[in-house]
């Protein structure tokens, strides 16, 4: 019965790294960049629903549209900024400029916000799951983030194989120059993967702060950088991928911490990682793709 | 493959930065200055002639960020001294008192400490926060002035033989954790949570479980989490659940414990929570359901609304002299400092012409042979090592406040 337990737990926190690890993914496969300020994004779209429902007492489905708004917003301004003139830079400045703009959006939140935490009021009122005489509960935040993945994943992947601009993401993922002697508009492809993983971090943001209820300007950037290897781990590009190495991360860390040793957690998901990396170096689920020359 | 490898590399770059700022828990004090009526007590004594009184200096933040503190003690030193003077001094000479701000800075504790030294100070009651007390250790072991500390509680505060603490230091809060769990038999079988990337919780981690071997309870889960992996506690608590454990020690800070205390509710696991001083704010953070926290108890020397003879007239006086303020556990320890330097120097049979130096050597001798009855402990007694031996104390919340052990 524990075993079960940890199972759960496992998954619960698989569901919020596959939740983060979506985002992380969707952009780095049609952008083919790194952007390690998702994690801060995802803390922004936190602090926005806080600020909202929780100190103005608005109701939390207008808070979560809003901050929708407000992350895709600052994700397309963050693009427009800081990554779109270096289009045509190596991928190793692009990264940097991207750690950089993570540390602005702590520093800006520790300015505006700062560095207490709060406690953030869980936006999620479905009941949680009780079975087997209440040995074990599964919490409303988790059947709702792993729905959530699900039905992201879902549309995802539809917007991607079915819309105009779905299949345009594709060409520019593949081949941004081609794709532009083709007619399709790159920096508005671009912008567009940008706007779309920004709404998505909200979500995520919100799901995150649901199931652990403690905000403070760092709130994102651990668990972003967990959901990158997630990314990783289940072969980053592939949406599903996203979703399977996000939990399957949050099972190992969780079983490791109950049956081996809470303190080596992480670096047992690690070692896991580097493992599959070597057998299977694009992932799990990821695509070899051979470049012609 | 060569552009994620290089990647990957740069991630773990990019990783280890981040990391770096994630975990800054602190229990600094908010910037709040509450230093009406004090200003004015300071040089009360000035006008006796050197060398007929006790010069005694004190340093600490009464400016800035940690000004809570630093005010708390200047406030409480002052009341024992009104006090000590008012029945004759100590062996008949009167105290004089000069407190300095440091602003909860090293550098400015070190300048704190010149100034007070060209006034001729004999005796530091000082710093009252860690880092400063720190600096300022190295300084008075230099000049050989006898220092003690009313609240600096990390290890090197006292590391040389003239420096002294009332407090107990951070990790010996483990050992009194323990002892107070056992002698009240709170648990006969408990579970510990802590942070081992922190100094502060494996500190007190690690006497804690010395300490529990002489102790009529067992530890049946001891599990750690790091600063990069502090949001979910559930497989931790259900460690100690499955364990059986009815009592869980927290001796990490509060930012990490409202986590702790709303994921066991959720899971409907409802032990006594127990911890140390860097559980004490928990009930200030914002949005927190304070109901969560009913029952959690905390080891702490002071209680203001404990109803002995003792605190109950502390509290009185410090309430009448600055502005209704109710006494925190640093101004008890103030106020403990000048009582224990008092015995002290009536145990070496100082007399206010020696020089510092002279003093230092006498009352060090001394300190490991008194023993003082004060507000934070009965019969406290020192090593040479300047710990202090005293039964530990401790707090429960009670409808949102805390209350004193019985």
């Amino acid at each position: 019965m524990s075993f079960l337990n940890y199972l759960i737990n496992g998954i619960s926190l698989g569901s919020v790294y596959a939740i983060i690890a979506l985002g992380y993914t969707m952009v780095y496969g049609i952008a083919k960049m790194l952007n390690f300020a998702h994690g801060d994004v995802i803390m922004v779209g936190g602090f926005v629903v806080f600020t909202m429902s929780t100190r103005m007492g608005l109701s939390p489905v207008l808070s979560v549209l809003v901050s929708i708004v407000i992350c895709t917003l600052l994700g397309m301004t963050i693009e427009r900024i800081a990554y779109k003139p270096l289009r045509n830079a190596t991928s190793l400045a692009v990264l940097i400029t991207a750690i950089g703009v993570s540390y602005f959006l702590q520093n800006l939140a520790l300015i505006i916000f700062g560095s207490d935490i709060k406690l953030f009021t869980s936006v999620v009122k479905v009941k949680p799951l009780v079975i087997a005489d209440g040995q074990i509960t599964i919490t409303g935040e988790t059947i709702v983030t792993i729905l959530a993945c699900m039905i992201i994943m879902t549309v995802l992947t539809l917007f991607i194989k079915k819309t105009k601009a779905g299949q345009a993401m594709l060409a520019v993922s593949e081949d941004k120059g081609a794709a532009e002697l083709m007619g399709v508009n790159v920096n508005a492809t671009i912008s567009l993967t940008f706007a779309i993983g920004s709404g998505l971090a909200a979500i995520a943001g919100v799901l995150l702060c649901s199931a652990y209820p403690s905000l403070n300007p760092y709130t994102g950037s651990m668990p972003g950088i967990k959901a990158f290897v997630a990314a990783v781990f289940g072969g980053i590009g592939s949406i599903p991928g996203a979703l399977i190495g996000g939990i399957l991360l949050g099972v190992i860390e969780s079983l490791s911490k109950s049956y081996i040793s809470s303190q080596m957690a992480d670096a047992i998901v690690f070692s896991v990682l580097i493992i599959v990396l070597l057998v299977k170096p694009t992932g799990l689920l990821g695509k070899k793709i051979s470049e012609k020359v | 493959m060569k552009k994620i490898t290089s990647m990957l590399l740069a991630v773990v770059l990019g990783a280890t930065l981040l990391c770096g700022c994630g975990g800054a828990a602190d229990t600094s004090a908010t910037g709040t200055t509450d230093d009406t009526a004090t200003e004015s007590t300071a040089a009360d004594n000035s006008s006796a002639s050197t060398g007929a009184t006790f010069k005694i200096g004190g340093i600490g933040p009464i400016t800035g960020g940690a000004a809570v503190y630093g005010n708390a003690v200047k406030n409480g030193a002052q009341i024992a001294i009104d006090e000590i003077n008012a029945a004759g001094g100590i062996n008949g000479a009167q105290i004089e008192y000069k407190f300095e701000d440091d602003e909860h800075d090293a550098e400015k504790a070190v300048n704190a400490y010149n100034t007070l030294k060209d006034w001729n100070m004999q005796l530091l009651m000082g710093t009252v926060t860690s880092a400063p007390c720190v600096a300022v250790s190295e300084k008075t072991k230099e000049d050989n002035i006898f220092q003690l500390t009313p609240s600096g509680t990390s290890v090197p505060c006292t590391q040389y033989d003239n420096a002294f603490r009332v407090c107990f230091s951070d990790p010996l809060q483990g050992t009194a954790s323990a002892k107070y769990i056992g002698m009240n038999n709170l648990s006969s079988k408990l579970a510990v949570i802590y942070d081992s990337s922190d100094v502060y919780s494996s500190g007190i981690y690690e006497t804690f479980a010395k300490e529990a071997a002489n102790q009529p309870f067992e530890i049946v889960a001891a599990e750690a989490f790091t600063a990069d992996n502090k949001t979910d506690f559930t497989t931790q608590l259900q460690k100690a659940k499955d364990a059986g454990a009815d009592l869980v020690f927290l001796p990490i800070y509060y930012q990490e414990a409202t986590l702790i205390l709303s994921q066991a509710d959720t899971m409907g696991y409802k032990p006594t929570f127990f911890g140390c001083d860097g559980l004490d704010g928990i009930l200030g953070v914002e949005n927190f359901d304070n109901s969560l926290a009913e029952g959690v108890m905390l080891l702490t020397p002071f209680a203001a609304d404990a109803k002995d003879d003792a605190t109950v007239n502390f509290v009185t006086k410090y309430k009448e002299q600055f502005g209704g303020d109710i006494p925190n556990q640093f101004a008890a320890d103030a106020y403990d400092a000048i009582y224990i330097m008092k015995a002290a120097i009536e145990k070496a049979g100082c007399t206010p012409d020696m020089d510092a130096s002279a003093i230092c050597d006498a009352v060090k001798g001394a300190m490991t042979q008194i023993s003082v009855d004060g507000l934070t402990g009965a019969g406290m007694s020192w090593t040479a090592d300047g710990e202090v031996n005293k039964d530990p104390k401790a707090v429960v919340i009670k409808d949102g406040v805390y209350v004193a052990m019985d």
